[in-house]
Order: structure tokens, then C-alpha cells, then sequence
């Protein structure tokens, strides 16, 4: 695996990274979703992520690196396991960073029997798929927006309902997928399908920097990479290593973060004025905003959290009118900067 | 130093002055030079986009770059419908029946490692096929996840994509083009000047570049050195020439390091940066730049031709530029350089061009509809072949394969669980049944796999050749496009702008409203004062549909057969990409511009009448609203003459227009001409 450009020597793109930052916290935000311009360093952050992530505990011997904390039921191997008897062992594991490619086939996403041992053993086995692969991690589309139909429905089934269900080729098996689906992609090559946009947590767009001096620095701090990775990784090394931190700390946190009714309320007024549909926004823009507060050290959870989530919680959300010109983004900001007046 | 003139470097071979300031000499100097850098690094640069038709000049520059690159790196060539399984590889079919265990097989991407790769027809490449090659240019391998094989190869190669595209076919996908750091237009290149400079014989093809010179580059430019000054040079003439993207001045500036390496020098020198502006930023401008400020007596450059631009500067004055303060003036002189080498009209061909990719580009991902009957192949998926679905032979072999043993072992089992008690009816029984019915859809090929099926149901003791159930059954995907592409030619003369041009604007809006839920294509022509102007070519992007038509200005004469014309030439070019174009002309039917521009109500008409029995030929569905204060025979004769169905427009709002125009368009069928609502 080639060395990953370093997360924090990304210049601007502040909108991405926060929300990047959010489902590193908390994954139940539901995926981010990056849209924009060609050369804006979409897939560049995402990758730059899973050199980012501290390592997580995982059960020794499962094909899911289930966490050992995990309550029994969930995964058909950690129950034999503990069937067992035996004390269940872990260890630690990177969070995984799984690539879905778009000519990927539905067996080696979903997982398929497992060819070698068939073939030699004539066994029927399970040999689990990049679902799997994903678990507890990040699973990272490219162009999700040129993903083929039948793989774009199963993902949404499966990012849903947290599970993987495989009945194919007289297999039977399920196995917990929980993964935050992240994806990237310019709109300008074909848009997604509502139900998959609706899928995602957050979205945010990317452009190029207008500022000369912040494209220039974007070129040489590229350039100084592509030059010497070892020795550019390295200089941002304590860098990347203080996000981290920031990470965990917030992760620890964000569950004891109390939301206010009187925000919660806000945050119903923003959905209802937006007119978005569901009670999806309301909650990933509660989530985030508490996954916000959480990365700043605040304990609760205030109008500035809010405002600032807004945009990339509610804005894939809206109903789109083909003939406005202005982005749905704007559109949010406008209805935001009446409802929370700062 | 030539700092300002960069292109005089050009021709090192017979270089007289007058083949000096030739465009086209300089053209082919410059794609010499693309590709001698393209050969020092071929994965750092991503590639290059060779803009020809097939023919001599074409594969004399191949020869050149062949030349250029070490022998023995590859050098593939990626034929159009490449299938997943050439591109990243997979199962070998063969390999893995005969070793009994899965052999995996390399694809084209990894096979081209180190080397170069020619995507033939790279106008008309599937946007999966683009998609696998920019995740390889971006992360340098190949990363493969099918047929229950997963792996990942090195895969470090340069693209050259032979775009063959003429006239307005749509560039390569945009994601691809982004990623490749040169692009070259020989289209009009001769024969001769090939010929003349760069023929395989002559001493130093081109920029002095051969292949003893790339191989001590490629030692050499990892060790080229480009200061702050170069970096901000670049970004900036990047920025004036409004090129978006961060990769582009990447990319020039790993261009020009590698103009110093084939040089020789360890140092980027101002010419270097002017040449790598000149290849990389100069063909991806979207817009002039602007002249600075600290000048303001100076013509704006726009109209200023390219070839006088060689020899117009005075190399005196440049170099009072270059030397005394390298900062500024390196800018400035990159920026010369890069607009030196933007030809007249290329930037309207190029905003074209953007227009195009950004419509075909979302078209690829809509258009094409999944069918079962017919359209081009798009992989296979599991299922039976009823219903008219071709089996896909290959595939169900590929899935049944891996089975056999453990499928053998079961059916002993089974025989032997037969023979202890009483018989069981065999449960390959019902997989042969299907296994003959795809047999019978299929071609007479299937025969042989059905047959081991069905011996095998016939006699079930005998052990069966080929083991086949419902389950391995694959039948293949076939894709068709069935888009529709609305024209609306607009008549915006004096007469119509009078009358009912904000009208006929308001029913163009809500139709537009109608294209978007039918995901319909649109293209806007405009006809006034002397000519048909296409405002804007199809695209899916109503909100520029509808831009396009507020910025209408009305006045002027009415060119009718010069509109008529142009909506023919552009739904020819919809209907010959595979899509059906439905024409909607808003025109009061009075022309009083001929063809060629001149007056004359008699002639003008002639000549309308005339396009308009052309288009008839052509059969597209058509519709002509016509925009006269009264119904006008005028407008009803041209809809007959073009049979066209014809819908006075009603004085009344846009809402109830828009609803008969509705209908006609919706159902997409011609209407008897003449008949009148």
C-alpha cells in the first residue's frame, strides 16, 4: 500500500474535512457524501482518512473483526467462538478503508463461496466480501455516481439494515456490516439516485481554491510529496497525530454531550422551513452537531454547532427544482441565517 | 535568452523562417516535444490526448514516441469494448478448468505496467472503461475484485487516447481528459510536415529528443530543481486561464522539470515553464485572460492572431523583462506563452467541447437503458433466458466451472444414498430442464453443455461431463439507448420579437420543466440577423437551457433556412449517436434571409421551403409553433413543407401553450402535416 497523503497538509476544504472529522466520530451520522470539480482532492482526503484512523480492538478469529464488547447474536462467528468456551482473545486492527471498484462484481462485494476450498477441499464455504471487509470501517466509493444499478441497491440495503444477507449459490450465511459508506464523485457525470443520496449523512461540495496563494501552496505541498512521501509524511506526522488524538477524545465524549430542547427545536424549525422530507434530517443534523461539539471540547451542544452542520446535513435533502439557478447549498445557508440568527 | 519566444526552438531540424512562424510546423514541433516528455515520465503525466484521425500523421507520431521509450517497456493497445476481464483480469476459463483450481489471469492494465497504453477510439470508450483507467493513473495499481479473485498489481502506465472524434462528436470522458496532462490536435497536420520534421531517420526528432536523451532524463529528473518563482508561475497563468483543477499545475510543473531533464540541466529555466504552459495549461483554457492591469493602452489580446504573436514581440524587450526581476515578469511571459499557443477559435471549440462532455458525461449514466432484446452487450447477470433473454454461454461455463468437483462428489453421494434405498428423483432433474430451454434460445453452441446436462438426467447413474443447475445460468445484459434530445429553434428576428418572443420564451421554460421529469436532453438554436447560432448544444443542464434563452436578445432579420439547416445538422448528429431528436420551431414562417445572407423576401422563402423538404427526409418529429400575431399561412405551409405537426400559439399565457406543445412531444410521434388544433 502506497504511503496516503497526509489528512491535515490538505489546504482548505474545510467543508469536507469537518464532515469527514464527524463520521470519524460518529459513524450513526451516516456516510459523507463528496461531490465536485475534477483536481479538488476528493478521493485524496478520503484516502488520507484511513492513514488518520487510531486502531480498534477486534475479536481474534473473526472474519468480521467483530468488537469482543459486541452483545452475542450479532455475529454467527464470535457466538461459536464464545460457544467455545474459551476466553475470546483480541487485538488490534486499523479501522478499516475498504475501495468498492466500480467493475466490482456482486460476489466479491457481497461475498461468494469460497472457490479454493471448494475446488480442493469440495467444502462449501462462505469467503466474505468487501461488505464484510468494511465492517466497523469506512467503505469508500469513487465515482459513486457511475455505480450500477443492482450494486447501488445493494448497498443502501445494506448500509440500512447494518447486515449483510447472502443467499446465493446454496449459501445461507448474514453478517453484521456496519460500515459508514463514503463516496465521491462529480455531478456533472451523472447524478445519483434520490434514495442513494438520501443514504448518505452528510454531503458536502468541493471547488478549486480562488485564492492564488492557497493554490499555489496546494501544487507544492502536492509536488514536495510526490517527491519524497516518506519525508513529507513525516513532517506532518505530529500534525496528523494531534487530529488523532482530537478524534479519540471526541469519540469518548460525544455520547455524554447533552442537546438542549430548546436546539432540538431550532433544528426541527430549520427541517420543517427547508421542507425536507422525513425525520432523517432532523437526526443526522442533531448527530452532527454533537459529533461537532464533541471535536471542539464543547458539553453541549449550541446554535454555532448547528449552523455550521447545517449545510451538509440538510442540503442533498431538498426538493429539487430543475430550473433554480442557485445550489441547494445556498438555499440552506439563506433558511439557516433566518432560523439562527446569529 | 528567447524567453518570449519560446516557439523558435521549435523546428531544430530545416529550420527557415518561414516554416518558423508556420502553425502548423509549430503544432507538430510541440507534439514532438509532448512526446519526448510524455516519454521521460509516462505514469507522472498521465498520458496524452491525441486528438487525429487514423492516417499517416497519426502513426508517425506513434512511431516517434515508440522510439522514444525504452524498448522493452510495454506497449498495449486497449480495443474499444474491452470487457472487464482484458482490462483488470480475472478467472482464466481455460486455465482454471483444466488445473482444477482457480488460475487468475492478468489484465491489460497491469500487463501495460511501465509502459504505455493506446485506448483506441477513445471518444466512444464506456465511462466504466474510463473510470478503471483514471483509478489506476491515480493510485498506480490495478485493484481487482471479481469472480471470487481479489488482488491488487502494480499497474504505473501513460494513457494516449487516440481520440478520433470529427465536427462535434463529444470529447473523451472528462474524467480521463483531466488526468492526462497533454493534449495534442494533429487533426490538421499534413503529411508533408510530419514528414519534413521527425521522420524516424532525422538526426533529434523534434525538440532535440531522442531516445538516448529520455533514458539519461529519467535518471536525471528527480533531481531537477523548481523554485517558489516557477510553482507561482504556473498556478497563476493556471488561474488567468481560468483551468480549475489542482492537477494541471501539477502537471506542468512535472513538465516542465522534465523539459530540464531532456535538457540536461538540473534547473528549471523560464523556458521550460513557458513549454510546459504552452502543453499542459494552454489546451485546457476555458477562458481568455484578462489583460493586466498595469497596461491598460495595450489592445486586448483576444484579437490578436497567433502567428504574428511569434514574431511580434521584440526579443529586447523581453529580455529587459526576464532579467532584471524574475518574479513578475516569469508570469507574465508563461502566460504569453501559453496564450501564444491558443489558436483563434479553439477557445470556442473548447467551451464547446466542455459543453458536450458535461451533457454526454451525465447521459452516460442515464441514457442507456437496460434491455433485454437488443443493444450492445454490458456484462451478464444471473438468470434464466426466457423471455427472449440470450443465454451467455461463457459466463454460465465460467460459474458452473469452479462446481465440478464438489457437484461430482455430491452426485456420487447422491448415487450412493440411491442405491441403499429407494430411488430419489434426481435433483440435476429441473437444471437440465432449464439448461435445454437455454439451449434452445441460444445459438447451437449451447447444445454441447446442454446435452452433458440432459445425459445426465437421461441416465443418472453415468457420472455427467458437465454438472449445470439453474443457478450457474447467466443471461447477458444488453444496454440501448433510447434518449430524446429536444430542439428548440427559436425564431428571434424583429418580426417575432415583436410579437410574441417573451411568450415564446415562457413556453420554452415550462417545457424545459417537461424535459427534466423525462430526463430529455435539450439544445437551443437561435436564428436572427444574418445566421443560426446554436446557443446551446445538447446538454442535460436546464438551468443553462434556461440561461441560454433569458440572455436572448431579439431583432434583426429572419434566417429561416439557415435555422432550419442548423436543426437538421444537429438532430442528424443526435440521431447518428443512437438518440431520437424531437424539433420544436417557434417561428412566424416569414423569412427574409436567404441562405447566404442576402435579402429578398422571394428568395429567402425559397430557400426556407427548400430546408424545410430536406428535413422532412430526414423523419425526426417535429412540431412548429407558430409565433405570428394571427395563424399565418406562412408558418402553416413550412409545417406542412417539413411535416411538422402545427400549433398556432394561442394569445395567452405561457401554462396553456405549454400543454398542446405537451402532448405533441410527449407522445414523440409525427403528426399528419397541416393538421391544425
Amino acid at each position: 500500500m502506497a504511503l496516503a497523503f497526509p489528512f491535515s497538509a490538505i489546504v482548505g476544504q474545510d467543508e469536507m474535512k469537518r464532515a469527514i472529522l464527524i463520521a470519524a466520530v460518529d459513524p450513526s451520522v451516516g456516510g459523507v457524501l463528496v461531490l465536485g470539480d475534477r483536481g479538488t482532492g476528493k478521493s485524496t482526503a478520503v484516502r488520507a482518512l484511513a492513514a488518520l484512523l487510531p486502531k480498534m480492538k477486534a475479536t481474534v478469529g473473526c472474519r468480521y473483526a467483530c468488537d469482543p464488547a459486541a452483545p452475542a447474536g450479532a455475529c454467527a462467528e464470535c457466538d461459536a467462538l464464545k460457544a467455545g468456551g474459551k476466553k475470546v482473545k483480541s487485538h488490534l486492527v486499523p479501522v478499516p478503508v475498504v475501495d468498492l471498484p466500480l467493475g466490482a462484481t456482486e460476489d466479491r462485494v457481497v461475498g461468494a463461496l469460497d472457490l479454493e476450498r471448494a475446488l480442493t477441499a469440495g467444502v462449501k464455504a462462505f469467503e466474505p466480501g468487501l461488505l464484510a471487509r468494511a465492517h466497523r470501517g469506512f467503505l469508500y466509493v469513487d465515482e459513486v455516481n457511475l455505480l450500477e444499478d443492482h450494486l447501488v441497491d445493494l448497498l443502501i440495503d445494506v448500509a440500512a439494515s447494518g447486515e449483510n444477507v447472502v443467499e446465493r449459490e446454496g449459501l445461507s450465511v448474514r453478517h453484521p456490516a456496519r460500515f459508514v459508506l463514503v463516496g465521491s464523485g462529480n455531478p456533472e457525470e451523472g447524478e445519483l439516485r434520490p434514495q442513494l443520496l438520501d443514504r448518505f449523512g452528510l454531503s458536502v461540495e468541493v471547488s478549486t481554491p480562488t485564492v492564488l496563494a492557497d493554490r499555489i501552496e496546494v501544487v507544492k505541498r502536492r509536488d514536495a510529496f510526490e517527491r519524497d512521501p516518506q519525508g513529507f509524511t513525516g513532517r506532518w506526522h505530529a500534525e496528523d497525530e494531534r487530529v488523532r488524538r482530537r478524534i479519540l477524545k471526541a469519540r469518548d465524549r460525544v455520547a455524554g454531550i447533552d442537546v438542549p430542547d430548546a436546539v432540538l427545536e431550532r433544528a426541527a424549525r430549520l427541517c420543517m422551513a427547508l421542507g425536507t422530507d422525513g425525520l432523517r434530517g432532523e437526526l443526522t443534523l442533531m448527530r452532527a452537531a454533537r459529533a461537532l461539539a464533541a471535536l471542539e471540547g464543547d458539553t453541549v451542544v449550541g446554535d454555532t454547532h448547528l449552523r455550521r452542520v447545517a449545510p451538509s446535513a440538510l442540503r442533498h435533502r431538498l426538493r429539487r427544482d430543475p430550473l433554480d439557478d442557485t445550489g441547494t447549498g445556498a438555499r440552506v445557508e439563506r433558511v439557516v441565517a433566518e432560523q439562527i440568527p446569529s | 535568452m528567447a524567453v518570449a519566444d519560446p516557439i523558435a526552438p521549435a523546428a531544430a531540424p530545416p529550420a527557415d523562417d518561414l516554416s518558423a512562424v508556420d502553425p502548423v510546423v509549430l503544432r507538430w514541433a510541440d507534439a514532438l516535444r509532448a512526446a519526448a516528455l510524455l516519454a521521460v515520465d509516462p505514469w507522472g503525466f498521465g498520458g496524452v490526448a491525441l486528438k487525429a484521425g487514423h492516417g499517416p500523421v497519426r502513426e508517425r507520431w506513434l512511431t516517434v514516441l515508440r522510439a522514444l521509450v525504452p524498448p522493452e517497456s510495454p506497449w498495449r493497445r486497449i480495443p474499444i469494448h474491452a470487457g472487464d476481464e482484458r482490462l483488470l483480469g480475472g478467472l482464466d476459463l481455460t486455465a482454471t478448468l483444466a488445473a482444477g483450481r482457480p488460475v487468475a489471469q492478468s489484465g491489460l492494465l497491469a500487463e501495460a505496467d511501465g509502459g504505455l497504453l493506446l485506448l483506441a477510439m477513445a471518444e466512444r470508450v464506456p465511462g466504466t472503461t474510463a473510470s478503471r483507467l483514471c483509478a489506476a493513473l491515480d493510485t498506480g495499481e490495478c485493484t481487482l475484485a471479481r469472480d471470487g479473485l481479489a488482488s491488487s498489481r502494480p499497474a504505473r502506465f501513460g494513457v494516449v487516447a487516440l481520440d478520433e472524434g470529427v465536427g462535434d462528436d463529444p470529447p473523451p470522458a472528462g474524467a480521463l481528459l483531466e488526468r492526462l496532462a497533454f493534449r495534442i490536435d494533429l487533426a490538421e497536420v499534413p503529411v508533408g510536415v510530419a514528414d519534413v520534421f521527425g521522420a524516424p531517420s532525422d538526426e533529434g526528432a523534434g525538440p532535440g529528443a531522442d531516445a538516448a536523451a529520455v533514458a539519461a532524463a529519467r535518471l536525471r529528473i528527480g533531481a531537477v530543481q523548481a523554485d517558489d518563482a516557477t510553482v507561482q508561475a504556473l498556478c497563476a497563468t493556471a488561474a488567468a486561464l481560468g483551468v480549475s483543477s489542482a492537477r494541471a499545475p501539477l502537471m506542468a510543473l512535472r513538465a516542465a522539470r522534465a523539459a530540464a531533464a531532456l535538457d540536461g540541466r538540473d534547473r528549471v529555466s523560464p523556458d521550460d515553464v513557458s513549454l510546459a504552459a504552452r502543453l499542459v495549461l494552454a489546451p485546457r483554457a476555458t477562458q481568455w485572460p484578462a489583460p493586466p492591469d498595469a497596461t491598460p493602452p495595450e489592445p486586448p489580446p483576444p484579437e490578436e492572431p497567433p502567428e504574428s504573436k511569434a514574431d511580434e514581440p521584440p526579443p529586447a524587450d523581453s529580455e529587459d523583462d526576464a532579467e532584471p526581476e524574475p518574479q513578475q515578469p516569469l508570469d507574465e511571459v508563461v502566460l504569453d506563452a501559453a496564450k501564444a499557443a491558443i489558436p483563434p477559435g479553439l477557445l470556442a471549440s473548447l467551451m464547446l467541447a466542455a459543453n458536450a462532455a458535461a451533457g454526454s458525461g451525465a447521459g452516460r449514466a442515464g441514457v442507456m437503458r437496460a434491455t433485454r432484446l437488443r443493444g450492445r452487450p454490458a456484462g451478464t447477470r444471473p438468470g434464466t433466458p426466457r423471455d427472449g433473454a440470450r443465454l451467455a454461454l461463457v459466463d454460465t461455463l465460467r460459474a458452473a466451472a469452479p462446481w465440478q468437483p464438489l457437484r461430482r462428489r455430491e452426485a456420487e453421494q447422491a448415487r450412493a444414498a440411491q442405491a441403499a434405498h429407494e430411488p430419489v428423483p434426481p435433483r440435476t432433474a429441473s437444471a437440465a430442464r432449464a439448461a435445454a430451454a437455454a439451449a434452445s434460445a441460444a445459438s447451437a453452441t449451447a447444445s454441447a453443455a446442454a446435452s452433458g446436462a440432459t445425459a445426465a438426467a437421461a441416465t443418472p447413474t453415468a457420472p455427467p461431463r458437465l454438472a449445470l443447475r439453474a443457478s450457474d445460468l447467466r443471461v447477458a445484459r444488453l444496454r440501448e439507448r433510447t434518449e430524446t434530445t429536444t430542439i428548440f429553434a427559436i425564431d428571434a428576428s424583429g418580426s417575432s420579437a415583436l410579437h410574441r418572443l417573451a411568450e415564446a420564451k415562457g413556453a420554452v421554460e415550462l417545457l424545459l420543466a417537461d424535459c427534466y421529469v423525462r430526463r430529455d436532453r435539450v439544445a437551443v438554436i437561435a436564428f436572427r440577423g444574418r445566421a443560426a447560432e446554436v446557443l446551446l448544444p445538447p446538454t442535460r443542464s436546464l438551468v443553462r437551457a434556461k440561461r441560454s434563452l433569458a440572455g436572448l436578445p431579439g431583432g434583426g432579420g429572419t434566417p429561416l433556412a439557415s435555422g432550419i439547416d442548423a436543426v437538421a445538422g444537429l438532430a442528424d448528429g443526435v440521431a447518428r449517436r443512437g438518440g431520437s431528436p424531437v424539433l420544436v420551431f417557434l417561428t412566424d414562417g416569414r423569412a427574409n434571409v436567404a441562405r447566404d445572407g442576402s435579402g429578398g423576401r422571394a428568395r429567402a422563402d425559397q430557400d426556407a421551403r427548400d430546408a424545410a423538404r430536406r428535413l422532412r427526409v430526414a423523419g425526426h418529429a417535429t412540431l412548429l409553433l407558430d409565433t405570428s400575431p394571427q395563424p399565418a399561412a406562412s408558418a402553416r405551409t413550412l409545417a406542412a413543407d417539413m411535416a411538422a405537426a402545427y400549433v398556432p400559439l394561442p394569445r395567452a399565457d405561457a401554462a396553456s401553450i405549454a400543454a398542446p406543445v405537451r402532448a405533441a412531444t410527449g407522445l414523440g410521434a409525427r403528426r399528419p402535416p397541416g393538421r391544425a388544433r
